[in-house]
């Protein structure tokens, strides 16, 4: 069986390097570096999980996590988002816009892994 | 204040006599306006008679005396009745104020 | 027959009479009970003042020499009462509503406050009350002589009596014209003392016209007969004499002091002009039925050549009846006695509040005098004025020898007062009416009198015969009984028709000709109009609700709760059953005080007036109330100044709040970019060191890769942290500038080589270097540092396929600008306006700095003096530097 995560992320090295941490996991990544057509990415991508950064451009992770949550089928998508605002106001945004978990850079590369097997079981069980 | 709604409607009844009032009124201050003139005027009257020129063709001055006191009198009298007319028309006039004084 | 010692005795106890009426009257009226001595009849009474002694003694001795012709003095006043409605009510209201305290404080009032009337009217009236004032001593005088001849013991003597006469008047009026100072000028005792004289004089006469016509003549029909049969027994009077008189008479009734005292100024209550209308006229008619009969008979009984002045006297005694003639003799007393004390009241106001106040208060000016101390002033002035009138009359009296008939002094003195008329009447009802009018009115009917009729009627000493018959310097027109040459009039009539006609003209004329002060038309619209301006005084039972309307009035004020509890405490004060307290002087004193305290006094004065005292807002009140709210609006200014001052340090601490807020805000987001820009970087170090560390089996392709990759971004964080410092600098303007002179081409040279060295990028620099050559000073380093950040721009973000930065260099007005221009396609236009900004980047692309190379720029450009911009619309991105010319020249 597949999993397949989505990394949405606009700084190619950060990208690069979960892509790496993942593809060892045994996960297949797909990367997109654009927030404005991230939404038709995911739908067409359909993966098990999505990480998404805050700072996009054309548009940002919160608003691309608030459209996506009001779409069909989409509530209980496994999100994970990374930001390198570390702010409380940004983590309460995150939260009411729907997150499943919230990572501020820079991260070790053992939560994120942590954080993506956690997602997983969690979505598989339910 | 209930007293003057409960005035209100009677005070609205004899607004024709009320009419009536002040029309004689009026006329009571015309009348007032013309007693001096009516004065000046009898008072005036004997200087037409003739002046004595001769004892025979003068008048007496016992008529004269009758004639000015007569005038005097009757002057008197009208000054009395319009007295007592004008305090009449005043008390009635100033227990109206009074009485407009309770409406708001 | 009665003895002088007798008359004596009953005179004094006739004095001691008045004095115990008056002192009473004056105690009940302070006691505030006696509501009588307000009454109708009182004041019909005290208007008898109109006859005086010469009425008094002098009708009989004019019907004796005359006729019917003394009957005009009485038709006067009698038809000035019936008008009362449309001219005396206006009078009596004029002078309530504006507090008038004699007839020249009447015409000053009306004339714009003109003292100069007021003192012009004031010496008329001295000048004719004088002679008046020793009318009346010569009268008590004749008629104690009358006595004195019959009393054989031969004590009398006339200079000294006359003097005691004198005195005794003047302590009288002192002791109860001048107790006290009422702001309406009322004295009880005095009016309810006169009125006692005026039924005495009027008992005295009619008793006496019995005696004669009942005891002497035995019954009215030969009476009648015996008037018929008498010499003056035909109606034989002059037209223009009996027109004239009662004229006069009607005039001087109006205008004269004492008449108005009584009539206007101890007036209390409008209403009493009702029944003085019909009341007065019928004393008149009483005083002169009986005047013809004594005239008559006396003329048959007395012989020839007796005074027919004093027949009043001399036909009781001539037929032994002692006591009748004791009677008559208090009468004339009485007559006298009560002019004399009003006139010198009368006219001691006038001299006081128009002659020596003005004088004493100039005198004073400065000294910030105390209230307590101008009424003490005034009383001083009023009793010595009435003290040096009654010396004037006395001398006078001495001086005239008593010897000219008493009815002519009296119309002399008619004439004399009667030019007032004019401007009194117009004044009421012609609002054209000016001060300037008044007082050219007002002097030529003066100076027409003293030349026509009083100095004429001196005698020779004064004015010669020579004048008299061929005119002054000969000139015919102007002589003194004969002015334009019409003669064989009346001297009399003469001069009351001249002197009049021209004053009324030349009144007309100079009113219609002047302009009159504001003040003056305020008070002409006051008077004319005084019926629209002034509330009908309300009697005695409008109390309450007066009380009431005060009441409404103090809610207004102080509001509901403080009022109400005021009246009650007032009411309960009082003893009241009632919640309203009655409108006492108390009272209304206390609410004045506690209603000025939140409108200011003169306004809490005129609302109270206004409800209470029938009075009318007088001009003083208007200007008082009008100070205050010019001082109210000076306060009111000042606060609102005050508060425009707080809104104002309002909206600059809101605006300060504001940039206070936008600039922690700005911070906020600021140092979150910071935060953004400096975690970026670091997440990917510690990710890939953590690779390098953790993982097993990489290449050595991978290894390099990745090591790479740490490189670059600890470069970028060191870069990043260089910019930041850079920037910090630049905008604290801490920055050190190092000036110094190079040529633009050195500075482009330096700035392109160091920017284009170790890179791979194949950006092609075009330049014109013959337009380089501008010589510079200013900080290079800084401005290199520019040009390199724009090269560099272009060559990371110039998306052309062979990209190509053209640099060129103008000068333009004393400015050196230079151009950069890539031909790649640019910055969109949604952006431009932000490239400038901190953290600011365009499209997506990562590979250059954290977007603070523009930004530096700026803030450097600003150092230099110059600026940098983006110019849009030239195909490619455009940069334009600007350094200002001036700057180098002042630096070389």
């Amino acid at each position: 069986m597949s999993r397949k995560v989505l990394l949405i992320e606009d700084e190619p090295n950060i990208a690069e390097a979960i892509r790496f941490l993942l593809t060892r996991e045994g996960w297949q990544v797909e990367t997109h570096a654009e927030g404005s057509d991230a939404i038709q990415v995911i739908q067409g991508a359909n993966p098990d999980l999505v990480i998404l950064d805050v700072m996009l451009p054309g548009k940002s992770g919160m608003e691309i996590l608030r459209d996506l949550r009001g779409l069909e089928g989409m509530q209980n998508l496994p999100v994970l988002m990374l930001t390198a605002r570390g702010q409380t106001r940004d983590r309460e945004m995150a939260e009411n816009a729907g997150v499943s978990r919230f990572m501020t850079k820079p991260f070790s590369n053992a939560e994120v892994l942590t954080a993506v097997r956690d997602l997983h079981a969690q979505a598989t069980r339910s | 204040m209930s007293e003057s709604e409960d005035r209100k409607p009677q005070r609205a009844r004899p607004s024709l006599f009320l009419e009536r009032q002040s029309y004689r009124r009026r006329r009571l201050m015309d009348a007032a306006r013309l007693l001096p003139i009516l004065g000046a005027a009898l008072i005036a009257l004997p200087l037409l008679w003739p002046n004595q020129t001769s004892p025979e063709d003068g008048v007496p001055l016992s008529s004269a005396m009758l004639y000015i006191f007569a005038c005097w009198v009757l002057l008197i009298a009208v000054s009395l009745v319009f007295g007592f007319a004008a305090r009449r028309m005043s008390a009635r006039d100033d227990s109206e104020a009074e009485s407009d004084r309770w409406l708001p | 027959m009665a003895t002088l010692n007798v008359l004596i005795l009953v005179c004094l106890g006739y004095v001691v009479l008045l004095f115990g009426v008056a002192f009473a009257a004056d105690r009940m009226a302070a006691a505030g009970r006696g509501a009588w001595l307000r009454s109708p009849l009182i004041y019909t009474l005290s208007l008898s003042i109109y006859c005086t002694a010469w009425t008094f003694y002098g009708a009989v001795g004019n019907a004796a020499r005359s006729g019917l012709e003394f009957v005009t003095i009485y038709l006067g006043p009698t038809l000035v009462m019936l008008s009362w409605w449309w001219g005396l009510r206006k009078l009596v209201r004029v002078g309530r509503s504006q507090r008038v305290t004699s007839i020249a404080d009447l015409i000053s009032s009306r004339y714009g406050k003109s003292n100069t009337l007021a003192i012009c009217v004031t010496i008329l009236a001295v000048l004719g009350g004088t002679p008046y004032i020793a009318l009346q001593l010569q009268s008590i005088t004749l008629s104690f002589s009358i006595f004195a001849e019959a009393d054989p013991s031969g004590l009398y003597r006339e200079g000294s009596s006359v003097f005691w006469v004198a005195a005794g008047l003047a302590m009288f009026a002192i002791l109860f014209g001048t107790r006290n100072l009422d702001a309406n000028e009322r004295h009880h005792g005095v009016v309810t003392a006169i009125a006692l004289e005026s039924v005495v004089k009027l008992f005295a006469l009619i008793a006496v016209g019995i005696f004669v016509v009942w005891g002497v003549a035995g019954g009215i029909g030969p009476m009648m007969e015996r008037i018929d049969a008498s010499e003056i027994g035909q109606w034989n009077v002059d037209a223009g004499r009996w027109t004239t008189f009662i004229f006069l008479s009607a005039a001087a009734f109006i205008c004269l002091p004492r008449m108005f005292q009584v009539m206007v100024v101890e007036n209390a209550d409008e209403g009493h002009l009702r029944t003085a209308a019909w009341a007065f006229p019928l004393y008149l008619l009483l005083m002169s039925l009986f005047v013809v009969p004594i005239a008559v008979v006396g003329l048959d009984l007395l012989p020839e050549g007796s005074n027919p002045d004093l027949f009043v006297l001399t036909v009781p005694l001539s037929q032994g009846n002692d006591w009748l003639a004791m009677l008559s003799f208090i009468g004339g007393f009485s007559s006298a006695t009560s002019m004399v004390i009003v006139t010198a009241m009368a006219l001691s106001t006038m001299v006081s509040n128009h002659l020596v106040m003005p004088i004493w208060l100039s005198t004073q000016e400065g000294s910030g005098s105390v209230s307590g101390d101008v009424r003490n002033v005034v009383l001083v002035a009023r009793r010595v004025s009435i003290a040096v009138i009654m010396a004037m009359g006395y001398y006078y009296y001495r001086l005239s020898g008593g010897g000219a008939a008493l009815a002519s002094i009296g119309l002399v003195a008619f004439a004399g007062i009667s030019q007032i008329l004019p401007a009194l009447v117009g004044g009421l009802f012609w609002r054209g009416a000016t001060r300037t009018g008044a007082l050219v009115g007002l002097t030529v009917g003066f100076v027409l009198w003293i030349y026509t009729l009083l100095l004429p009627g001196m005698g020779g000493a004064i004015m010669p015969d020579t004048v008299l018959q061929n005119g002054p310097f000969g000139w015919g027109w102007l002589r003194p009984q004969a002015l334009f040459g019409i003669e064989g009039m009346d001297p009399m009539v003469h001069t009351v028709m001249w002197s009049l006609s021209l004053n009324t003209f030349a009144f007309c004329a100079a009113s219609l000709l002047s302009f009159p002060s504001p003040l003056e038309r305020l008070q002409g619209a006051q008077f004319v109009n005084v019926f629209d301006h002034s509330v009908a005084p309300r009697g005695w039972s409008g109390s309450v609700a007066q009380s009431e309307d005060l009441m409404i009035m103090t809610q207004r004020i102080l509001g509901a709760g403080p009022a109400q509890e005021f009246f009650q405490a007032e009411a309960h004060a009082q003893g009241g059953r009632t919640s309203l307290p009655e409108p006492t002087p108390g009272f209304l004193e206390r609410l004045e005080r506690e209603l000025s305290g939140s409108v200011g006094a003169a306004t809490a004065h005129a609302m109270i007036g206004q409800i209470v005292g029938g009075s009318s807002v007088s001009v003083e009140d208007l200007l008082a109330v009008a100070d205050e709210s010019a001082q109210m609006l000076e306060y009111s200014s000042q606060l609102e100044a005050k508060s425009a001052e707080l809104s104002r340090t309002a909206r600059q601490l809101r605006e300060a709040n504001t940039k206070l807020t936008q600039i922690s805000e700005q911070k906020d987001s600021f140092l979150s970019q910071v935060s953004h820009e400096l975690r970026t970087p670091m997440t990917s170090i510690r990710a890939f060191s953590e690779i390098m560390r953790d993982s097993d089996g990489l290449t050595p392709e991978e290894q390099t890769r990745y090591a790479a990759i740490i490189h670059d971004e600890a470069l970028r964080l060191t870069r990043l942290l260089d910019d930041l410092l850079d920037l910090s600098v630049l905008e604290s303007g801490r920055v050190n500038l190092n000036m110094s002179g190079e040529s633009l081409s050195a500075v482009l040279d330096r700035a392109v080589s160091s920017a284009l060295a170790g890179s791979r990028s194949t950006l092609t620099v075009r330049r014109a270097r013959q337009s380089e050559r501008i010589p510079l000073h200013t900080d290079l380093d800084r401005l290199g540092q520019v040009f390199i950040n724009l090269i560099s721009n272009a060559q990371k973000y110039c998306d052309a396929e062979d990209p190509v930065l053209t640099i060129s260099a103008h000068d333009v007005g004393g400015q050196v600008v230079i151009d950069f221009t890539d031909n790649g396609s640019g910055i969109p236009p949604e952006a431009q306006s932000m490239v400038f900004e901190k953290f600011a980047r365009v499209g997506g692309d990562k590979a250059g700095g954290a977007g603070l190379g523009l930004a530096i720029c700026r803030e450097i450009m600003q150092r230099l003096g110059g600026e940098i911009t983006y110019l849009p619309g030239q195909g490619g991105a455009a940069f334009r530097v600007r350094l200002p010319m001036a700057y180098q020249q002042a630096a070389q």
